[in-house]
């Protein structure tokens, strides 16, 4: 024997390695619809087979909890097991040694208290209120509903057009979204379970480069009925597209010299290029819409004379306001937001950063636009400050990793606590108290706290606040509409109090995706077409190949690469490159096709029209 | 064509062709269990698992279609072994205590098993049960489902009501009535396409046939049965009888055997419901204003249920007069009692229909017009005709032929096509145009009314009337597509008929069940051939009727026929679709 030895796996916790890595996987894509009270069982289970066994409550204590969970769902207990299950849990929680009892129990009694109903209808009815419903999870996912698997198929058959098309019928931005969007789509793939999820948005990206310039398809007859449209972003422009497919005639005020909202006010050219977001806003308007640019609601028009002139609205106006972090020295020159430097750009304004130090305050996705494109405006050194860890950060992981591989100074874990400014009042430096992860917020992120470290001192030439936006809301506010917390109130149907006016996109959500915009915008279209007396369907006649049986052998998704930092960090053209058609072929070969496989031959998961 | 080699056997079939349609082509069976062409292709089972060359995994041959140069093996170590293993899981999940199952050699599973002969199986039972309401017509147990979901499909597809759903999830998912509803209060039309398409004993009527039995066997009671008209066309089909050996008059000759005391026909009173509707129908259409349009035929149950619940608005287009089920209980109690002297509350009328709504028809509370007394004490289906003649042991086959007892055993042609679809309405035609005109159309002078069309319209010119505009439509799908056009403006007719089951009640939710077969169209066949064959083609002209008339009821839509005859339906109520409720 000897005294020591080297560690290594035995075959055995290798492969039960294998099997937790898929089972991460599995969890990641679950469907939505199960059983609560069926999944907390199952959670139990596993958390009983983790229990090394040496204490009672774990050992014991979780299989008689989930004895009694399996009575529940087999129709077997009474409301008086609900108490025994309770208090058994308590037990665990109380009286177990280490987490694997202890937070096994926490999380049932968590449950307990969620599903309440779920318990009842199980223990009283014998039902359950659960049931499979949404069978296609990138089309569940997708707030605007968009057909991925049939667009998926389209690709895989040669017909990007075709996909293009389709994609119109639930979002008149395929382009946009081709480019930019957070692709919630991807989140609970079905073929993660097998490797990775399917690349969505980059097959997306692959059709609309390759389809040019698809045409609309015809409007509907007129109806005479006129709808004002307040707000040319996504939101906006996607209600005024379908109203127009529906035969309604749109006008869409926008208080900007140009339309696209955040689209282009927000997103540098270097993730959705000017010329391809002009070329989306020209073929929707080419259904008629009617625009009128650098119009001010409140100032050049009113609300009560839109109301009055038109049939119908749709209040789109956004999140374009800045917010303060009220930090001393906030309003010091050569402080500024990252609202209004981005709103220049967008009208090609490009300020001019060569040989200066700047600061950047934020963690979003908006702080990573703002610290690429100061890097591509010459600035000498840039600095992102974010008071959190990296891993909490909201910007998509690949902004943040595209910012660092362009230069891009990342401070965590640094709270900002006064802007220092010279004689003249133009800042010199940020001033930042070093932080520790402290406990969870409501959020389920960990709260920072001041560290016992010294404040830092980090000379800044320029300083931009990047921590959300607000919405100009007076106007609205005045004329009627319910403002609560900086947003519009309005309801899933996007219609507000008064029953002519509706609301969407980020002046109700909060600032949020271009796909929820433009969702809401359908949304608002369905709803006020129904408003104005109509049920004009939305369709599409592209008919779709039929399904293939893809390949379930392990396979690397196809992940789109990027320009050399060190080149494209020198100009505002796409850092992305789009899929050969090799790739886009071996891409779309990889999607298992919920739509027909599996629940989606018996119960759909696809509308063909709204 | 696509060419392709199954089980080393080359055949060329059209594109868009399923392995398992390109292999029966060249007669080589594929099992299948969950599949149901065109209602069910869900591929659910997996026991029509095959091996294709080139694929990972096996492929279902229900819902795969074929391609160039695919090489299928239908018999491969890994099909046949996948084929019986899901076979086996699903028998450890069934009740299989077959012998008392309603599907006693008339279940998929059975057969299945036995054709693979499986002899044990590996796997412990696991059955699990549900509750159900004691007062249900339908009967579903869980401990008999398979999952094959098929009578969720029947029910959205073809009738379009939605009463059954996927509940629960993972190994808990089941069959269940949609919004976790009990049964009793959910929106069912009672037709009974899902228990005709059900493979195995999971859903069923309620038995009916000790409460026939209890009174056979009572020597208090007089016994009357009546035998509604698609009947005649299934009653043999599962008692090994041809179609040629199965005549209605064996049938009568059977009823006699099982000992009721008078063998009678329904279709004596589907002629009085021509006689009353007809006129009803004239009544209405020469006083246009005062009624709403256009009128319905009420003779069937399933379509009652359908419009009091989906579109209840359209209740009173329904004509007042009853159905012949309904009628003849009425008669029989009053009229025939009468005329036998015998006690109607000593007396039980018995039916024998092709249809499951039927029973809760016999139940509605205002058909007790006769005596007080239910007009109708019980009502079986075809199918649990056949099995009190089973277990009667009754052989049907070396029966002598016998007419059915007089005076409420008469039909004319016209009454016996009330079983298929367009029926009802060609005689209601028929009579309408005497009673207008006083000459009788040519007894084939309304065709375009007859024949599978879902839904189809036509219009006759009666002359002295003007044109009548009608409409048949036969499945609760056809049925909305026509009431939401009718409803929206775009069709406008005067008489529409609506039978509840595709085809009519040949095709009915009580017939005999064969798997995977459609036989409303064959059974209607026999009907319209009966009809060819009548000497009484009118149904004005059957003489029984007339001499009801003449001896008791008067005239049409007389007193005593609005007593006896018609009913108001807006005196009970049934569960709302779900979707007026909201």
């Amino acid at each position: 024997m000897s005294r020591l030895s080297i560690r290594t796996r035995s075959q055995a916790q290798v492969l039960v390695d294998t099997m937790y890595a898929g089972m991460e996987r599995r969890i990641a894509a679950s469907p939505s619809g199960l059983c609560p009270i069926d999944i907390t069982l199952s959670f139990l289970n596993l958390c009983h087979a983790q229990s090394c066994g040496k204490c009672t409550p774990c050992r014991i204590g979780l299989g008689k909890l989930s004895a009694l969970l399996k009575q529940v769902l087999d129709g077997e207990a009474t409301m008086e097991s609900l108490d025994r299950i309770k208090l058994t849990a308590q037990n665990i929680v109380d009286s177990a040694d280490c987490a694997i009892g202890f937070n096994a129990a926490q999380l049932v009694l968590n449950g307990m208290a969620g599903f309440e109903d779920d318990f009842r209808e199980h223990i009283l009815h014998h039902q359950c209120l659960a049931s499979h419903r949404n069978s296609v999870p990138c089309i569940t996912l997708c707030p605007a509903g968009v057909d991925v698997p049939g667009y998926i198929s389209l690709i895989a058959h040669g017909r990007p057009a075709d996909a293009v098309r389709l994609i119109r019928k639930d979002n008149p931005f395929p382009t946009a979204c081709a480019y930019i969007c957070e692709h919630p789509c991807e989140t609970r793939c079905r073929r993660s379970m097998v490797d990775d999820p399917i690349n969505i948005r980059g097959l997306k990206k692959f059709a609309v480069d390759q389809a040019g310039d698809v045409p609309q398809p015809a409007c509907a007859e007129p109806t005479g009925k006129r709808v004002a449209i307040i707000g040319g972003g996504p939101s906006g422009l996607s209600a005024a597209y379908y109203l127009q497919l529906m035969g309604h005639s749109t006008t869409v005020f926008e208080k900007r010299k140009q339309l696209g909202g955040m689209l282009r006010y927000g997103i540098p050219s270097y993730r959705f290029p000017r010329e391809k977001l002009d070329a989306e806003i020209a073929s929707i308007l080419s259904t008629g819409v009617e625009v009128k640019t650098d119009v001010d609601i409140g100032t050049e028009i009113t609300m009560e004379q839109i109301k009055e002139e038109y049939d119908a609205v749709y209040i789109a106006i956004g999140a374009h306001t800045d917010r303060k972090a009220g930090l001393p020295g906030e309003d010091s020159g050569h402080v500024t937001s990252a609202v209004e430097m981005l709103r220049g750009i967008g009208d090609y304004q490009m300020p001019d950063f060569t040989g200066q130090k700047v600061v950047v305050i934020g963690g979003g996705n908006v702080a990573m636009d703002v610290v690429r494109s100061a890097v591509r405006l010459g600035a000498e050194k840039v600095t992102c400050v974010y008071r959190r860890r990296q891993a909490d950060m909201t910007a998509l992981p690949e902004e943040v990793e595209g910012a660092l591989a362009e230069g891009v100074e990342l401070l965590t874990m640094m709270a900002p606590v006064r802007i220092e400014a010279d004689e003249d009042g133009n800042a010199v430096a940020l001033w930042v108290k070093p932080q520790l992860s402290g406990a969870f917020d409501k959020g389920g992120r960990p709260s920072p706290v001041d560290s016992d470290l010294p404040e830092i001192r980090i000379p800044a030439d320029l300083i931009i606040m990047a921590i959300g936006q607000g919405i100009e809301s007076r106007h609205f506010e005045e004329s009627g509409i319910t403002v609560k917390r900086g947003n519009i109130m309005a309801g899933d149907s996007a219609q507000i109090g008064d029953e002519k006016i509706f609301a969407g996109g980020d002046c109700v959500t909060g600032p949020a995706t271009a796909i929820r915009a433009i969702a809401a915008g359908k949304v608002a279209a369905a709803n006020i077409d129904e408003f104005l007396g109509f049920r004009h369907e939305i369709s599409t006649d592209v008919v779709l190949p039929a399904p293939t049986i893809n390949s379930v052998k392990q396979r690397g998704r196809i992940n789109l690469t990027e320009r050399e930092a060190s080149e494209r960090k020198l100009d505002f053209e796409d850092v992305e490159q789009s899929m050969t058609c090799l790739q886009a072929d071996m891409e779309s070969s990889r999607c298992l096709h919920c739509d027909y496989f599996g629940f989606g031959n018996f119960r759909g998961g696809r509308e063909t029209k709204w | 064509m696509v060419k392709l080699t199954i089980d080393g056997r080359s055949c060329s079939v059209p594109e868009g062709t399923t392995i398992l349609q390109a292999a029966a082509s060249i007669g080589i069976q594929i099992p299948t269990l969950c599949y149901l062409k065109d209602i069910n292709e869900i591929s659910a089972c997996r026991i029509c698992v095959v091996e294709v060359d080139g694929f990972e995994r096996l492929i279902p041959a229900c819902t795969e279609k074929v391609f160039e140069g695919m090489v299928v093996h239908t018999n491969s170590h890994r099909a046949k072994t996948a084929r019986e293993t899901n076979l086996k899981l699903i028998l450890s999940q069934h009740d299989g205590d077959c012998t008392t199952c309603v599907r006693n050699q008339n279940c998929q599973l059975q057969d299945l098993s036995a054709q693979f002969g499986i002899l044990d199986n590996p796997y412990p039972k696991d059955v699990k049960k549900n509750d159900w309401p004691e007062n249900s017509y339908l009967v579903r147990k869980e401990s008999k489902c398979i999952k094959c979901m098929r009578c969720i499909e029947v029910c959205d597809k073809i009738q379009t009501l939605r009463i059954w759903d996927v509940m629960g999830s993972g190994s808990r998912t089941h069959v269940g009535v949609r919004l976790n509803r009990v049964f009793t209060e959910a929106d069912c039309a009672l037709c009974g396409q899902c228990i005709t398409h059900c493979p195995v004993g999971a859903l069923s009527v309620r038995d009916d046939t000790a409460k026939v039995v209890a009174a056979l066997e009572d020597p208090e009671i007089t016994t009357v049965v009546q035998v509604a008209p698609a009947v005649r066309t299934a009653w043999a089909e599962q008692l090994g009888l041809t179609r040629e050996e199965a005549t209605v008059g064996r049938m009568a000759a059977a009823l006699k055997a099982l000992g009721f005391d008078y063998v009678f026909d329904t279709n004596f009173t589907a002629d009085l419901t021509i006689m009353e509707e007809g006129s009803e129908f004239i009544e209405r259409f020469t006083h246009r204003d005062q009624y709403p349009w256009p009128m319905f035929t009420s003779c069937c149950p399933g379509w009652v249920r359908f419009v009091k619940s989906q579109f209840p608005e359209y209740s009173r287009n329904l004509s007042t007069a009853k159905s012949p089920q309904a009628m003849f209980g009425a008669v029989a109690k009053s009229y025939f009692a009468e005329k036998i002297g015998v006690d109607p509350h000593k007396m039980r009328v018995i039916s024998v229909m092709p249809c499951t709504a039927k029973k809760s028809e016999a139940d509605l509370p205002n058909l007790k017009d006769a005596c007080g007394d239910p007009d109708v004490d019980v009502v079986i289906t075809t199918r649990e005709l056949d099995r009190l003649l089973r277990s009667y042991h009754v052989n049907v086959k070396d029966l002598e032929e016998r007419d059915f007892d007089s005076p409420l055993g008469s039909g004319t042609g016209a009454a016996v096509i009330f079983g298929a679809t367009g029926g009802v309405m060609d005689a209601a035609l028929r009579s309408a145009y005497y009673l207008v005109t006083g000459n009788n159309p040519p007894a084939d002078a309304f065709t375009a009314v007859r024949g599978m069309k879902g839904w189809k319209e036509a219009d006759f010119e009666v002359p002295g009337a003007g044109t009548v505009r009608v409409a048949v439509a036969s499945g609760l799908g056809n049925t909305r597509a026509l009431m939401e056009a009718v409803k929206a403006g775009e069709v406008e007719y005067d008489f529409v008929e609506i039978m509840a089951c595709p085809g009519g009640c040949s095709g009915g939710g009580g017939q005999p069940i064969h798997e995977g077969q459609e036989l409303a169209d064959t059974r209607g066949t026999v009907l319209w051939n009966l009809d060819q064959a009548s000497e009484l083609r009118y149904s004005h002209e059957n003489p029984d009727v007339i001499a009801l008339y003449n001896q008791y009821l008067v005239k049409p839509l007389g007193l005593k026929s609005h007593h006896l005859l018609h009913t108001d339906i807006t005196e009970w109520s049934i569960p709302l679709n779900p979707d007026l409720v909201k």
